[in-house]
């Protein structure tokens, strides 16, 4: 006894490449001080140093990316559970500015103040980190782990908002949904794993190129198919979207934003890096079927956008077909693919933010909320929040100029040159249909009665909300219209220069050798 | 490289960001400057040009997205020369009105003037494919505020509906552009939108058959043409008159001009295929528009049917694939441009004269007071219904000689499109002009802005019609290259 306790237990660590490793462990560690900190009395603190240390961490991360970028290098770290290289990396950059743009949003929110300072933003940060392990996994186990240190958070996150019923409403069926999402998504990698014998992402690739393992195994199709579902719930792929819209709708806006951009960013970085390159091989058996799904998405988003009022509904419709657009990049399984996907992901963040922040700005102050009507003529009023609106919903329709078109622009070349003509012709169709619910959005802003003179605008009635938000203080969100225009103002700017976007494509395409 | 044309091209949009941040009253002076600035280096190009040399001059060649294949390629030859001038010269005479005409939010409505003048130049200047798109599609969007914002009536609906037919008609078109990219790309060569390099690599038949119908939509719904005309009446309806002018005089001629520039040179088998039905659908847009403008009481829906006539004209002269026809096409493109714009500011005229009706049956009588306003007026009826001596008649008799050709039958249906035309128009010039005087009418002379930007049009049309030579030198070089591997594949099919 006393010589097993004097002897210590050989155990053989696992090598860490901590180069490698540190943004994961800032996210850790930042997340870790966010909640202590929050946890002391002052205003300050909780108000002031919580959310600014969230966003040292969160650029820390990002700077520590950028070190350890290095276009083609691969480097399995923790013994292959996770690979560090410029696929994860480049998609982690979008999630740091996805978590940045939620701590600009929640400043002056009511969520965070309900439910602790330090709470919200920890759990923001641990989603962070659940989304970066999720883009770095490479076996089965890490992929799962990432997944659900991304939802846990988000389960809890909308429903932050304490008082407001649709937001618990909003965190109670995430929580559902999601929880029936992972555990097909376990039962699909159960099924790979046990047909390919291999946890690990290249071990899977190698079983199903060799001769034991058939492509139509039909253990490893169930699988395939099963885990695909899965992930079809996180990325809000039709027919497994019909959480979104509700979810979107009761999650407090800031959360709204990052799930919208974030969760459907991680959502493609496990879709590119289970199919594109552990199943690989099998994409002849896949590609249809996904391309199916992706067709069906497109129709059935841009459709179901059509009937919206509310905003946070109708961008929640906008998101499932555009996730349909995105899903095209998987299905050719090409590096064109690839890069193409990771292009979209990045305008999608562009356009998508700054839509959301205009309407995080309208909803504080105007009577209609997040409905249509918030916007009425905003172009007169208030033209700073007016002109990302607009460059925001005619980038998401694909209008030149805009990094929208060129995303687009992208896919379908992507989706020709992978055989997929077809596909790229309903990309088109469904950008077509599309326009009829963007374009009512930019009319609603810029043409509304003015026949009727305007002398002076009339005084908004603020709905104060939780005995907080005098009109002054309502008014007065710099920090909104800044991410607003800052993120229009990219969205232009990569529409006209798209070259520093597509060189980070590029790199993101030498992640994955192998491919097409 | 030259920077002669991108000067051109973004002149306009640098003069509406300038006028942007200026104080309200002088964003209109700096987009006029900006216009007069465009006129003027189109006159010099106009002088400068080389009437014999094949080719592109002034040509400006640069890599912009390396990844996707787009350059920036413009370049002026005959076919575009003279749409250049078209542009300039209808943006000079809307702009002028428009300056002299209050509007609400000026900044913003001029910017989009400008906005609008650099979109449709980009379009016929460039020499990319991708990059011809790109200006395509951005066209609209000025377009679609302009409409939506300053407009009258059902203006959003309108608005909406325009956009939504024509992008959807280039969006398709953008497939189709990208799949002629990927497929035209030898193995292990780089992917190129320069419609040079298009031309050259060439797709294979079955290929050429799809993508040159998607092509053909999009531009059938800019013309417009039969059957997909339906955005028209709407639209016509609900702009402003300026906007209107333009948009029925020059983004009207973009889809058109894409056939030359783009159909006929780098898919000439699948334009053979189509040919047949392009040119029963023209023709059908002659008959059809013709009789539609002659049924309609509205002044603005007359035309904008007329249009639709005249531009199945010049779609007959294309796909004639003809030397005669294709000349005359590209000279009628511009005819009809040049009579457009002052037919629709006169138009805007007799509405302001009558309380802003529009409608034929509360007008008449306008011709008492105002002999010059009437006219101006009968020197544009004249000219729209290609009386001999004016040059519509030299454009439509040559489009017809083109079809009369090989395509006897098409052509002598299409020549009671001219005796229609003389029906509708002289209609409404009567109705306008002559007859009692409607209810609300206030005979008075023509305003002097008016008259600025009107008359200098008409001479020029009336000049054009005493020397066509002018322009039909200077595009034949082009016109014929443009149709001349259509042509050949017509010969060959013919022969088997």
């Amino acid at each position: 006894m006393i010589d097993l306790l004097a002897q210590p237990a050989q155990v053989e660590a696992p090598e860490i490449d901590y180069e490698a490793f540190s943004p994961l462990l800032a996210l850790v560690g930042g997340s870790i001080v966010v909640l202590m900190v929050g946890l002391l009395r002052p205003r300050f603190v909780r108000h002031v140093l919580v959310p600014a240390l969230t966003a040292v961490t969160l650029l820390v991360a990002m700077g520590l990316t950028i070190w350890v970028w290095d276009p083609g290098d691969q480097r399995p770290i923790i013994e292959g559970a996770l690979t560090v290289d410029t696929l994860s990396l480049g998609l982690s950059m979008l999630f740091y500015v996805a978590g940045l743009v939620c701590v600009a949003l929640s400043v002056r929110a009511i969520a965070p103040r309900e439910a602790g300072h330090g709470e919200y933003h920890a759990l923001l940060l641990g989603s962070i980190t659940g989304m970066v392990v999720l883009a770095q996994s490479s076996d089965l186990i890490t992929l799962f782990v990432g997944i659900e240190l991304l939802s846990i958070p988000l389960y809890v996150l909308c429903a932050t908002d304490l008082r407001r019923a649709t937001s618990l409403e909003s965190g109670l069926k995430y929580l559902v949904i999601g929880s029936v999402g992972s555990a097909t998504l376990l039962y699909g990698l159960a099924l790979v794993y046990g047909a390919s014998g291999a946890m690990q992402f290249d071990a899977i690739a190698a079983a199903i190129g060799s001769d034991e393992l058939s492509v139509t195994d039909p253990l490893l199709l169930t699988g395939i198919g099963l885990a695909a579902v899965g992930l079809a719930f996180k990325a809000s792929v039709a027919p497994f979207h019909q959480w979104t819209p509700d979810v979107y709708q009761g999650a407090p806006t800031a959360i709204t934003t990052f799930m919208a951009v974030a969760t459907k960013a991680a959502a493609f970085a496990i879709f590119l890096r289970l199919f594109d390159h552990a199943l690989g091989e099998a994409q002849p058996d896949w590609g249809p079927a996904l391309a199916a799904l992706a067709a069906v998405t497109i129709v059935v988003g841009n459709v179901g956008a059509i009937a919206q009022r509310s905003l946070k509904r109708l961008l929640a419709w906008s998101s499932v077909a555009q996730a349909g657009y995105l899903l095209a990049g998987v299905v050719v399984g090409t590096t064109l693919g690839l890069q193409a996907t990771a292009f979209y992901l990045a305008v999608y963040l562009l356009m998508n933010v700054a839509a959301f922040a205009v309407v995080v700005a309208r909803e504080r102050v105007s009577e209609h909320g997040d409905d249509l009507l918030s916007l009425d003529n905003l172009g007169r009023s208030e033209p700073w929040l007016a002109w990302p609106m607009t460059i925001a919903m005619l980038s998401l329709a694909g209008i030149p100029a805009t990094a929208g078109f060129m995303g687009k622009f992208y896919l379908i070349d992507a989706s020709v040159a992978g055989d997929y003509t077809w596909l790229g012709i309903v990309i088109v169709v469904g950008s077509v249909i599309s326009l009829a619910y963007y374009l009512r959005v930019v009319a609603v802003m810029w043409m509304g009665g003015y026949e009727i003179e305007w002398p002076t605008l009339p005084r908004r009635r603020v709905k104060p909300v939780a005995g907080w938000s005098p009109e002054a203080e309502a008014r007065a969100q710099p920090e909104v219209a800044v991410v607003a225009v800052l993120f229009a103002a990219a969205t232009i700017a990569f529409g006209l220069w798209p070259e520093p976007l597509f060189d980070a494509a590029r790199d993101v395409g030498t992640a994955l050798a192998g491919l097409g | 490289m030259t920077i002669h044309l991108s000067i051109v091209l973004f002149l306009p949009l640098a003069t509406g960001l300038i006028g942007a941040v200026l104080p309200r009253g002088l964003a209109r002076w700096a987009v006029l400057a900006g216009t007069v600035a465009v006129l003027a280096y189109a006159i010099v190009l106009l002088a400068d040009f080389d009437s014999g040399a094949g080719g592109l001059q002034y040509a400006t060649d640069d890599e912009w997205i390396a990844e996707l294949g787009i350059r920036y390629q413009l370049g002026i030859d005959g076919l575009n020369l003279f749409m250049v001038v078209l542009t300039a010269v209808a943006w000079v005479a809307c702009t002028l009105v428009a300056a002299f005409t209050e509007h609400d939010r000026p900044k913003l409505f001029f910017f989009n003037l400008a906005l609008g003048e650099t979109a449709v130049l980009g379009a016929f200047l460039a020499q990319d494919l991708a990059l011809f798109i790109i200006f395509f599609d951005l066209m609209l969007v000025p377009f679609y505020f302009m409409i939506g914002g300053w407009g009258t009536g059902d203006r959003v609906r309108a608005t909406t509906k325009f956009v939504i037919y024509t992008l959807a008609g280039s969006l398709l078109m953008l497939a189709a552009a990208i799949a002629l990219g990927v497929l035209s790309t030898p193995d292990g060569g780089e992917i190129s939108f320069s419609l040079a390099v298009l031309e050259q690599r060439g797709v294979s038949e079955g290929t050429q058959h799809w993508i040159v119908l998607l092509f053909a939509i999009a531009f059938f719904v800019k013309a417009p043409l039969f059957p997909l005309h339906g955005w028209v009446p709407e639209t016509y309806r609900a702009s402003p008159i300026v906007t209107i002018a333009l948009l029925s005089a020059v983004l009207s001629k973009v889809g058109v001009y894409g056939f030359l520039r783009i159909v006929l040179p780098v898919m000439p088998e699948g334009s053979q295929h189509w040919q047949e039905l392009f040119i029963v659908l023209a023709v059908f847009s002659i008959l059809y528009g013709s009789v539609l403008a002659f049924s309609q009481d509205n002044v603005r829906l007359v035309i904008a049917y007329s249009s639709i006539a005249q531009l199945g004209f010049v779609v007959l002269g294309i796909f004639a694939l003809d030397d005669r026809g294709a000349q005359g096409a590209v000279f009628q493109m511009l005819n009809h441009g040049l009579v457009v714009v002052p037919l629709f500011l006169v138009i805007g005229v007799i509405a302001a004269r009558a309380g802003g009706r529009e409608s034929l049956s509360e007008l008449g009588g306008m011709a008492f007071r105002a002999p010059v306003l009437a006219t101006l007026f009968l020197i544009l009826t004249f000219a729209t219904l290609a009386m001999p001596g004016s040059a519509n008649f030299v454009g439509e008799i040559l489009i017809l000689f083109g079809a009369f050709g090989d395509k006897l039958v098409y052509g002598l249906v299409a020549s009671l499109g001219v005796v229609l035309a003389a029906v509708y128009m002289i209609r409404v010039f009567q109705r306008t002009m002559h007859n009692r005087a409607g209810p609300a009418v206030e005979s008075r002379e023509i305003d002097a802005l008016n008259l600025a930007a009107v008359a200098p049009l008409v001479a020029v049309v009336v000049a054009l019609g005493l020397y066509p030579n002018f322009v039909l030198q200077r595009t034949e070089t082009s016109t014929t290259a443009a149709i001349d591997q259509a042509r050949g594949v017509a010969q060959e099919v013919a022969a088997r």
